[in-house]
């Protein structure tokens, strides 16, 4: 089959690799019929996350027809048409059971590797790391799915690929980052990036019942969208001297009350602190630049919630905890539960309360995977999201 | 318990006496569980794990070394086409201040070195600071934030100090100076006691999860005999008794004289609090083939050994919550492998 490999960083080339095989009796094989590209795929892309192997196939968010099944699979059946949720989950361990799918206690069998890195291990994401667990990712014509009983998703005929795609990640991840809010009536809320993800932060704090929300982002077109689609007032960080006190602006001293950062590792500024970010994450002493996050936790409101769903993956320099402890602020954050959100969410979309189609910029077929790497990445082509059908 | 505080002029002494109780009686802990709890936490804890320490000194050192040598080169890597020497010169300055933080990790005999390493550098940043803020070409909005960011202390440091205050003189490390390896490790498994026990206590289960246990055959109603591969491939053997055998609670065994590798462990088995399942907690000495220089060895291709049994133990709980040891297509082949499907068959 064909699949969407990393080479080594900028570099992806779609090849021939052997066809999946089912390995265990709870998985099932999935026939891709369309796949996305990930603002996480870009931290891969250009090697910032650590444990990464030439050759590795990419791509978290995939949804096809099953095509085979193990022996003990009895919730799907060949022929159905399902989202794949992008964490692995087994669905009998303490966190699965607690509906914290993210942090499967079972599904990473490099475990080792990410307990020496973070102290614990989160669940095996596809496609993404041998610290994640070295699986196969869904960039390809075929994806083995572990736990197929647990994962996988029917969906009905009626509703078209584009329109329940992004179930297996970004629209479940911009709403977690509104729900872990906890908006009240009235609140604000501010979200750093206007990428896809940042995009259903945006209408999912909408559909919580914020009063304003208040999007961030230097690229005017992914603040057009925002603006226009995800009903978001929008600020351009570069064009204002500082972006926390045009936030203490409009909302009169007070700072939004929650603050959702949706840019990630890979975050960008100007000045002598971007550059030593930079340096550092280039020599590999750091693999992040938490420059939204920072900015984040010094604007938000007394009180108030910063939740954090952009990806980061070592430790961080020059932490505001000062501000953090003396100002009570909440910290949350996490991979997303996608699990749990699947079904809510499906239903939402069946009632028209949100179209989450209108992040699409890019169809791509899966061979021209690297082109659509490079456009997302270089932000080109007002690029916002590419799905690759094959 | 005499305690005192030394203050100066004067000494205050303090009276032994009953500490007594601060807790109402319908929220104490049961002394059951507080004694149980509080012999594992005086136990040895120690797995003779590495320092991270070590890992980050020299990151740091190199990151310095190439901001202070070649400070235009890593101006540009930045996106800084042209640095002026200002811009040079704070390049150099960051680097002597990650040099100097490397080194005084690497010399973790003496941590107070890196705390000090810590306030230089920091020292540095607020002096680089204080120079923006002095440039009227400068945003004062943004510096001030920066400002504020610096004040931080910064989460490496802070992981780095903790590791540092983590060496203790423990059982394991005296162990491994002898080149005999003693470990305890643990897991929690979302079954009932009973069901994990029995699971264990029928030994001819133990290779469905130990992966380097070829067999175990039940000898009789306390020996076994056993065989595993060894880290340089070729099979040892050798027989076991069962020491103690508590049903739900505790098996003990050691090897019998003549094993190949000698080795003695407990296992033991406690209801994990509030419906979690069970806590299980592995404490096995062995001598590993070619002694302290074959452990050595083991190490350098992951066959750490509190690893090996940290592995076992998860291996176990997959079994027992799953039904199955979970594998990827880069981990179901021996050695490193691309995540991706492979036409070869399956090797484990
Ligand atoms: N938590 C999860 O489960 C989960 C799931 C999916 C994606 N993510 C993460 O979410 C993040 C965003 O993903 P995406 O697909 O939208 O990626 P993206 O690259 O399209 O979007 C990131 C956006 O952040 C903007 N940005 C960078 N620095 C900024 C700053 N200082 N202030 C404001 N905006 C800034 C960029 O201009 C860009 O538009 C990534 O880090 C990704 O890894 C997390
Ligand atoms: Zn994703
Ligand atoms: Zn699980």
């Amino acid at each position: 089959m064909k699949a969407t490999c990393w080479m080594g960083p900028k570099k992806m080339e779609v090849t021939n690799v052997p066809d999946p095989r089912i390995l265990s009796d709870g998985d099932c094989i999935v026939r891709v019929t369309s796949t996305a590209i990930c603002g996480s795929d870009l931290h891969l892309y250009n090697a910032f996350m650590p444990g990464l192997e030439p050759g590795d196939i990419l791509g978290h968010e995939f949804m096809g027809e099953v095509v085979e099944v193990g022996r003990n699979v009895k919730n799907i059946a060949v022929g159905d048409r399902v989202v794949v949720p992008f964490p692995i989950a087994c669905g009998h361990c303490g966190a699965c059971t607690a509906g914290l799918f993210s942090l499967c206690e079972n599904s990473n069998p490099n475990a080792w590797m990410a307990e020496k890195l973070m102290g614990q291990s989160p669940a095996g994401i596809f496609g993404y790391t041998h610290l994640l667990g070295g699986f196969a990712g869904g960039q390809a014509e075929y994806a083995r799915v572990p736990f197929a009983d647990v994962g996988p998703l029917k969906v009905p005929e009626e509703l078209s690929d584009d329109q329940v795609l992004f179930l297996s990640d970004i629209l479940p991840t911009g709403y977690m980052g509104a729900e872990m809010c906890g908006i009240k009536p009235g609140d604000t809320v501010a979200v750093w990036g206007c990428g896809p993800v940042g995009q259903f932060a945006i209408a999912s704090a909408y559909l919580l019942g914020a009063e304003r929300v208040i999007g961030i982002d230097r690229f005017r077109y992914r603040l057009d969208m925002a603006r226009q689609s995800a009903g978001a007032i929008t600020i351009n960080y570069e064009e204002v001297d500082s972006v926390p006190d045009v936030l203490k602006d409009l909302t009169a001293g007070r700072g939004p009350d929650h603050c959702i950062d949706a840019a990630g590792m890979e975050g960008h500024s100007h000045g002598l602190f971007y550059m030593h970010d930079r340096v550092k994450q280039m020599m590999r002493m750091q693999p992040d630049r938490p420059i939204a996050l920072r900015e984040a936790i010094l604007s938000c409101a007394n009180g108030g919630t910063v939740s954090v769903i952009g990806v980061y993956g070592g430790l961080i320099d020059k932490f505001p905890m000062n501000a953090v402890m003396n100002r009570s602020l909440t910290i949350r954050t996490g991979q997303c539960h996608v699990h749990r959100y699947m079904k809510p969410l499906l239903q939402r979309i069946r009632k028209g309360e949100i179209d989450p189609t209108f992040v699409i910029t890019h169809r791509l077929r899966l061979e021209d995977a690297a082109r659509g790497y490079s456009m997302f990445n270089n932000k080109e082509d007002n690029c916002e999201k590419v799905i690759l059908s094959a | 318990m005499g305690t005192s505080f030394d203050t100066g002029t004067n000494t205050i002494r303090r009276t032994e006496r009953d500490l007594g109780t601060a807790i109402a009686p319908a929220v104490r802990p049961r002394p059951e569980t507080t004694t149980r709890y509080q012999r594992l936490a005086d136990e040895d804890r120690g797995t003779g794990g590495e320092s991270l320490a070590d890992f980050l000194g020299f990151f740091s050192i190199g990151l310095g070394l190439s901001q202070a040598l070649m400070p235009g080169l890593l101006a540009r890597v930045v996106g800084i086409d042209h640095a002026d020497e200002r811009n040079r010169t704070v390049m150099r300055l960051m680097g002597m201040r990650e040099i100097s933080h490397g080194l005084a990790l690497l010399s973790n005999q003496q941590p107070e070195k890196a705390a000090w390493s810590r306030v230089a550098g920091d020292a540095l940043d607020l002096a680089m600071l204080g120079g923006v803020l002095a440039n009227p070409e400068n945003k004062r909005g943004r510096t001030l934030f920066a400002t504020a960011n610096v004040l931080a202390v910064t989460a490496l440091d802070v992981m780095c100090a903790k590791q540092l205050s983590k060496q203790p003189d423990t059982v394991a490390h005296k162990y491994a100076d002898r080149g005999i390896i003693h470990t305890r490790r643990a897991i929690t498994i979302a079954r009932p006691v009973n069901e994990v026990y029995s699971f264990w206590r029928n030994f001819e289960n133990l290779p469905r999860f130990m992966r380097h246990l070829e067999s175990v055959t039940v000898l009789g109603d306390r020996r076994s005999h056993w065989k595993a591969r060894s880290p340089v491939g070729k099979s040892v053997e050798w027989d076991a008794e069962i020491t103690e055998d508590r049903a739900n609670e505790l098996i003990g065994w050691r090897s019998l004289a003549g094993a190949d590798v000698f080795n003695a462990g407990t296992v033991s088995f406690d209801a994990a609090p509030g419906g979690r399942g069970t806590e299980v907690r592995v404490d096995l000495q062995y001598d590993p083939p070619f002694g302290k220089l074959g452990s050595k060895v083991a190490m350098l291709v992951r066959e750490e050994p509190g690893q090996q049994v940290q592995d076992d133990l998860r291996h176990l709980k997959q079994v027992m919550e799953t039904g199955e040891i979970v594998v990827s297509d880069a981990t179901k082949q021996r050695g490193p492998h691309p995540a991706k499907p492979d036409a070869e068959p399956v090797t484990l």
